[in-house]
């Protein structure tokens, strides 16, 4: 298998482009506040879309391989190790890994295949945000519709929702840190967004 | 705004909604047997009652299905969220 992970120091993986790069001089700078909230980019993870008949032999193989069942509902977080898996819909998942991503499809697709079963690599389709700090959850109330009060959500939960009306998927990781996951058109809109609602939260309290 | 309620997802505003017009439209047993004038019948002619009316919605922004939603179109109310068959509620929806 290692002959097939590609060096990430050359070649086409050199060449990947995040989405945010326009971006990315605001987004470090908003990373090194030390007040209410931190932003940060976590680009070019792995992310593959399952979609397979839940309780089926191939969802209990693709869980095995996972590590977890996949999630049964909404808000739904599995995984352990370096993959987690979101819950998208009644017969839609999106692992989210931190490992290897052609290592991750081939144990996919060698684990279960067949009518009625995908696994696409859609590491592309989306980027990866990270909202952190105390305020992060204000941040997020001034556009977002979703509750996110801890009576309603919390760490290890996950939901499609929208921000400033643009569609994300919203994972809260910890008590005070989301990650968001904007399609990579809307993702300079998302981090320009972001930035400018969390201005009043970026220097430290004096 | 309306709030309605997913069936996999629970409330969420409309905002993460889109609206697909009226349930329950079958699709001809026959197409080819049918006048333009009622291919155009079932093409573009809708009921449109004041009260209670059955109407597809898909939940775009979160899980994606479509289902149907019982909706008075006077008060707005949302009175019944179903997939498959119609329950009582909607029979004032009208079929075609
Ligand atoms: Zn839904």
């Amino acid at each position: 298998m290692a002959d097939s992970i590609l060096d990430t120091t050359s070649g086409p993986v050199e060449l990947r482009r995040s989405p945010l790069a326009a971006t990315a001089a605001g987004v470090a700078e908003a990373g090194a506040g030390g007040g209410g909230v931190r932003l940060a980019e976590r680009p070019f993870t792995t992310m593959v879309g399952l979609r397979v008949v839940p309780g089926s032999t191939a969802a209990d193989a693709i869980g095995a391989v996972l590590g977890a069942p996949l999630p049964a509902g909404v808000g739904e977080v599995t995984g352990e190790g370096d993959h987690r898996t979101l819950w998208l819909g009644p017969d839609e998942w999106l692992v989210v890994s931190d490992g290897s991503r052609e290592e991750l499809l081939s144990r996919l697709r060698a684990a279960a295949e067949g009518p009625g079963v995908a696994i696409v690599d859609v590491s592309a389709n989306r980027t990866v945000l990270e909202l952190e700090g105390p305020a992060a959850r204000s941040v997020l109330d001034k556009g977002c519709p979703a509750d996110l009060h801890p009576r309603a959500f919390g760490a290890g939960r996950a939901i499609t929702t929208t921000l400033a009306r643009v569609p994300v998927l919203l994972w809260q990781t910890g008590e005070q840190t989301y990650r968001l996951l904007p399609r990579s058109s809307y993702a300079e809109y998302v981090a320009a967004w972001l930035l400018d609602a969390a201005q009043e939260f970026l220097e430290p309290v004096g | 705004m309306l709030q309605i309620e997913c069936p996999w997802c629970g409330p969420h505003d409309e905002t993460e909604y889109h609206y697909g017009g009226q349930a329950h439209v079958a699709y001809p047993e026959d197409p080819e047997a049918l006048s333009d004038e009622e291919w155009a019948e079932y093409l573009f002619y809708r009921d449109n009652p004041k009260g209670p009316f059955a109407e597809r919605w898909v939940h775009s922004t979160g899980c994606r299905r479509w289902f149907n939603v019982v909706r008075d179109t006077v008060t707005y109310e949302v009175l019944a969220v179903y997939t498959g068959a119609r329950p009582e509620v909607a029979s004032a929806g009208g079929d075609r």
